[in-house]
């Protein structure tokens, strides 16, 4: 893929043409929220401000996810590229990469892209310098508001929406905020176009997506596949052939049994993910598993609103208690009630998540559980 | 123990004086000095003009920014789910052996911290670790020796 040749011609077709484009292709944010990409950046470009940012979300710390990783050690160009690409859509002229700090390693591949394209970028008269900010190792971080409040030099606590970072981010200032794999596809579309784009996926899932298959496998690592497959085909393809349940979308995601593989669709109409998929087996302790979870999640946290603070405290607690026996198997269903108060009542995603693995593993192997 | 204020005031020249300088510069403080201390902070606060309480507050909320002492080398240890089913367990039982330490803690010589974290993006390729920046996978007891052999005789 030539970038500087891409953004030449992204130039000459126009940036409302170019919006048009991604509108067309369909594109939604690969970091699991889906958000169409055209209509993100068509907002930031029609908000009228001299100061404006764009900023890649690179926090991948999803469990289970390490596709971004991937992209930015064999793709680098196309990320940084990506994001010079809505930086002359939108109209900005500072970006940053906010690279968690698990992921400090790739700094030099970062740099490096970042100084081959800045030449480019001046000989194209393309204003953008595109900097590297740093996470320090808090998963919440990979919220957007969370994220900014990062950069801003405050604790990751996510903060009310609305306001959207479109509107009012990064310094109060209009701001893209899209993941890794989101810019690369930007970049995908302007070389293939939305037709050739949308020959792939489904009608509500367009185009291919990376995942991050590790576990029980026959076969891990980083796959592009077309979105929309079921997960029965990804199991015949993936699994070891003795595959009890995939968490679909990591620790807050889904955990999908065998018996509802055929049924599931991987994509934004039926379980939408940022790619993590993670089989189990039946040697594996589903308890283990949940457990393992709400571990993360009462530990990741960042503890402003109650319904999450304290929820996951008493989720995790609860179903200790229960595998002790020291309270009885109908706590469960307090519990699953507690886990719906918190999807309705917690501030962000995190808190409104943790609901989603509890109660899919607590319905589908609450024997696990109790036994 | 060195006097950091020069050190900080330069991170300050580099970074800027606002707070979204902050950041940057408590990452460069842990980075130089390997932990957070009263003093640190509180020339932080003072070059940035905000409260030392809002150092402490924002550096403790971030797993990375001790703010209690810490060893040169920052062993961390992935205990999501995927690198417990590949016996993550094993690992830190090797480290234990080799260096003394539990999770939690840091040798008496101050070199190195134990501690275990989150998901580092290495499921494929489980069991990982981190020893500061520097990533390892598919880690086995005896290649965690190795590796600690070479940190050790550095």
């Amino acid at each position: 893929m030539d970038c500087n040749s891409l953004m030449r011609n992204v130039m000459k077709m126009g940036k409302d043409e170019f919006v048009q484009v991604l509108l067309d292709s369909g594109l939604k944010g690969r970091g699991g929220a889906g958000f169409p990409t055209g209509l993100k950046w068509k907002i930031v470009k029609e908000t009228k401000s001299d100061i404006k940012y764009v900023i890649c979300n690179a926090d991948e710390g999803e469990p289970g996810t390490f596709k971004d990783r991937e992209i930015l050690d064999k793709s680098c160009d196309k990320v940084v590229w990506g994001m010079a690409l809505a930086a002359y859509i939108v109209g900005a002229k500072e970006g940053y990469v906010y690279l968690r700090a698990e992921y400090k390693f790739l700094t030099t591949k970062l740099r490096i892209a970042i100084d081959n394209m800045d030449n480019h970028l001046r000989s194209l008269g393309i204003n953008f310098k595109l900097n590297i900010a740093f996470g320090s190792g808090a998963y919440i971080c990979g919220e957007e508001t969370a994220l900014l409040q990062s950069m801003e030099g405050y604790r990751g606590e996510p903060t009310n929406k609305p306001p959207y970072p479109v509107n009012f981010g990064y310094l109060g200032k209009p701001t893209v905020v899209n993941n890794v794999e989101t810019f690369v596809n930007a970049m995908i579309i302007a070389d293939i176009g939305s037709v050739e784009y949308k020959k792939l996926g489904t009608k509500a899932s367009q185009g291919s997506k990376l995942f991050s298959v590790s576990g029980d496998c026959c076969k891990e690592g980083v796959f592009e596949l077309e979105m929309g497959m079921t997960l029965q085909a990804f199991v015949d393809e993936f699994g070891d052939g003795d595959t009890k349940a995939v968490q679909v979308g990591g620790a807050s995601g889904f955990c999908v049994p065998r018996k509802e593989f055929s049924k599931t669709i991987i994509g934004y109409e039926g379980i939408p993910t940022g790619g993590s998929m993670k089989v189990f087996n039946s040697s594996r302790s589903m308890y283990n598993i949940l457990e393992n979870y709400l571990t993360f999640f009462e530990e990741e946290s960042c503890g402003q609103c109650t319904p999450c603070r304290v929820g996951t405290q008493q989720l995790l607690k609860g179903v200790r208690a229960v595998k002790r026996k020291e309270k009885p198997k109908s706590y469960l269903d307090e519990l699953l009630k507690l886990a719906d108060t918190m999807k309705y009542a917690s501030k962000c995603g995190l808190g409104k998540s943790v609901g989603n693995a509890f109660k899919s593993i607590i319905e589908n192997f609450r024997e696990e559980i109790v036994y | 123990m060195s006097n950091s204020e020069e050190f900080i005031s330069q991170l300050a020249d580099k970074y800027g004086r606002k707070r979204e300088s902050l950041m940057p510069i408590l990452q460069e403080v842990v980075d130089q000095y390997y932990y957070l201390n009263d003093e640190r902070m509180l020339n932080i606060a003072k070059e940035l003009d905000i409260s030392t309480a809002d150092v402490y507050g924002t550096a403790s909320f971030y797993s990375f920014l001790n703010t209690t002492p810490h060893g040169k080398y920052s062993i961390k240890i992935c205990k999501t789910i995927i690198c417990d089913m590949k016996h993550k367990e094993d690992i830190v039982d090797a480290v234990t052996e080799l260096l003394g330490i539990k999770p939690g803690e840091t040798t008496h010589d101050e070199k190195f911290s134990l501690d275990y974290i989150n998901c580092l993006g290495w499921c494929h390729k489980g069991p990982a670790m981190l020893i500061n920046d520097e990533c390892y996978a598919e880690l086995t007891p005896q290649k965690v020796k190795d590796i600690l052999l070479s940190y050790i005789k550095k």
